[in-house]
């Protein structure tokens, strides 16, 4: 008997996406799945959002459910959250992650903590993006990350995606979450034309739907000599460094923590176990934050798995300055990122 | 607009004499929950006056006086419309038909409670009343709308109510939120309590105009300033307020001069006010039962009976409250996430 199986379904396919275009992929996945998703913000609509994070989502859902809102950011991210009290799924973008001063209380009092204080009663199944990060001489008030200070504040998840195909498959987990999540972009992954992009912004996506596990870090390069712990654009730089070192002997690995909360705790201590060496990136702020968490980690489970000190690469506490030079070395580059690693190598 | 006389009742006499009787009823509830709490609140916090101390710990903010705002709104509203309202948000809960049990065991920190304890008297969320609270001023309006957004999108015609007092009309997200709803055409009632005092701020050292209603206007929708904290007022300018938000024209504002018949928070020592239990007649409940009597809607019988009644209703959720186990520490971090 000869039988020929033809596969039921076509391979997957996929497309070389840019992580922008990649998360609109994500959002478009799912308001095509469930009518409840909704997106609004300021110039997400005919504008398709300032980094390009809902291209082509107007033209395929109309403006009832891709919608600009006014400057208004307490008015339309409280709708948000009542909203998804009844039982939508809305996605809200706070434009910057830097204007959380003008609606934080919508943040922090009511989206993250509804579902504590009602004692699991209300749900808020929202999520909140917003774009992060420097690089390209936006000052002081339009280049912060700012995700400890979110992380910091109970009843929210925190996702960082740094290429194409988790920025997707993230973007899908959070609308699906039964929890606020906030995902922060960096400007700096979405491949955008106009501002000096990584290569590795561009990428083969899977077509259709897939979820990238919130609260996995991702091993983005294997290495036996140290670990750098880091997320967003800095993991491109870890990545970069590790490249150049490699010739020397220097085996770098890189984790890609993907998201701040829940915080993938057993990647850092199994990835330090193994190379006994711990530096971490952050472009957030260096004190109370991410970092330290980092490092608290390892030594409040076994200060002895570190056969030296870890070492910290973030901004050094310092508002981003606008001027090129003064920017640049406040940014936890690839030089400050290589000259770390040599110190905890003893180098 | 301002407007202080009472309509003439619509509707056949017997059906508008049961109404009135309701909204005595209403008043009647809520005072009797606010003495009641006042009572325990006090029963245990001496020597002296320490504020965590007690069965009722924290900061308690008691609405004895503003029933009229609250009975007279929400006799409009059923259980699928929505409420959120301030931190002194008994009256509301209790007049958009909140369980006294569950209300009264969040109130004194039970696993019983509305929140199992979590959330305390000035966050309380009821998906049976879709009702919620924001202990921070002005910031109950952003979730209303989203509320409304909501049911105007799922075709229904529920609405959602947003309550604030006179200071958070100097707020941010108060003008945010006005201009929202106009713009979107949302089914929203925005109620502003306009009780003379922030605190210990008289209005008229923290607002520029005579009337929200004009702020209303600012935004483009309508807006009524009720002058006499006399529940039918209340009740014939939300009927009107109501009925457009179903009717899908959009949102409208009702500020009412309302009464805070005790402290801004029980144990203020009120030295910026004088005393209001000596001005006659600017207690509403007492008032509107004489109305009622002469009237001849109620005798003095029916009346007393009204307040017998609530006053059981209130004592036995008080009771279930006290009785109710307390919330096991170990599980103080539960409900962070779902």
């Amino acid at each position: 008997m000869t039988v020929t199986e033809t596969p039921a379904t076509p391979a997957p396919q996929s497309h070389r996406l840019t992580t922008a275009k990649a998360m609109a992929d994500g959002i478009a996945e799912e308001m095509r799945r469930d009518p409840a998703v909704i997106y609004l913000g300021e110039d997400v609509g005919a504008y398709g959002g300032i980094f390009g994070s809902t291209t082509g989502l107007l033209d395929e859902f109309g403006p009832t459910r891709v919608l600009d809102t006014p400057i208004s950011e307490s008015a339309f991210i409280g709708l948000g959250i009542g909203a998804a009290v009844e039982g939508m799924r809305p996605i809200v973008e706070l434009m910057f992650a830097d204007f959380m001063g003008v609606c934080l209380d919508q943040i922090y009092n009511h989206m993250a903590k509804i579902h504590f204080e009602s004692g699991g009663n209300v749900k808020v199944p929202m999520v909140l993006t917003t774009a992060v990060g420097g690089g390209y001489s936006d000052a002081a008030q339009h280049s912060q990350c700012l995700w400890g200070t979110f992380a910091h504040l109970p009843g929210m998840k925190v996702v960082v995606p740094s290429n194409p195909y988790d920025a997707k498959g993230l973007m899908i987990s959070a609308i699906r979450d039964d929890n606020p999540v906030v995902y922060m972009f960096h400007k700096g992954v979405m491949g955008l034309a106009w501002m000096a992009k990584n290569p590795r912004a561009s990428a083969d996506v899977p077509d259709g739907a897939y979820t990238v596990e919130i609260g996995k870090a991702a091993t983005a390069r294997k290495g036996t000599d140290v670990t750098v712990v880091t997320l967003s654009l800095s993991v491109h730089h870890a990545l970069d460094v590790a490249e150049r070192l490699a010739p020397q002997g220097i085996d770098v690995e890189v984790i890609d923590l993907r998201s701040l909360v829940p915080l993938d705790r057993e990647a850092i201590l199994g990835s330090v176990a193994r190379t006994g060496h711990l530096v971490v990136v952050d472009e957030d702020y260096l004190s109370f934050g991410l970092s330290g968490e980092v490092v608290a980690t390892v030594t409040e489970h076994d200060p002895g798995m570190l056969r030296a000190a870890a070492v910290r690469v973030a901004n050094p506490d310092t508002p981003v300055p606008y001027s090129r030079p003064l920017e640049q070395v406040v940014l936890p580059g690839p030089a400050r990122i290589e000259a770390a690693i040599r110190k905890v190598l003893g180098g | 607009m301002t407007t202080t006389s009472p309509p003439a009742p619509a509707g056949s006499a017997k059906a508008d004499q049961a109404a009135r009787r309701d909204l005595y009823r209403t008043m009647t509830l809520i005072r009797a929950f606010e003495e009641a709490i006042k009572r325990d609140y006090w029963a245990d916090k001496g020597p002296g006056f320490d504020i965590g101390k007690g069965l009722v710990p924290g900061e308690m903010h008691l609405a004895a006086g503003q029933e009229p705002v609250a009975a007279g709104v929400c006799a409009h509203l059923t259980a699928d419309d929505a409420v959120t309202a301030t931190h002194r948000p008994h009256h509301f809960a209790i007049a958009h038909g909140m369980d006294l049990k569950a209300l009264a065991a969040e109130i004194f920190g039970r696993e019983t409670g509305l929140g199992h304890g979590r959330g305390g008297h000035m966050h309380l969320f009821d998906p049976a009343t879709h009702f919620s609270c924001s202990g921070i001023i002005a910031e109950g309006y952003p979730p209303a709308l989203g509320q409304a957004f909501a049911f105007q999108r799922q075709g229904t015609d529920r609405i959602a109510v947003a309550v604030t007092g006179e200071g958070a009309a100097n707020q941010g997200a108060f003008h945010e939120s006005l201009n929202l709803a106009a713009l979107w055409h949302l089914p929203v009632v925005f109620v502003v309590e306009d009780n003379d005092w922030g605190i210990s701020v008289p209005r008229s050292a923290s607002t520029s105009v005579a009337s929200n209603a004009a702020r209303a206007a600012a935004h483009g929708m309508p807006g009524v300033r009720v002058e006499d904290n006399a529940v039918e007022t209340v009740h014939a300018a939300a009927a009107e307020a109501v009925a457009r938000a179903r009717a899908g024209q959009g949102p409208s504002l009702i500020e009412v001069h309302t009464l805070r018949l005790w402290g801004h928070f029980e144990g203020d020592a009120e030295g910026y006010r004088p005393e209001l239990d000596q001005v006659p007649g600017r207690d509403p409940l007492p008032t509107y039962r004489a109305t009622l009597v002469a009237d001849g809607v109620l005798t003095d019988a029916d009346a007393d009976a009204i307040t017998a009644e609530a006053s059981a209703q209130v004592e036995e959720a008080i009771a279930f409250a006290k009785d109710s186990p307390l919330p096991d520490p170990a599980h103080a971090s539960a409900y962070v996430f779902a």
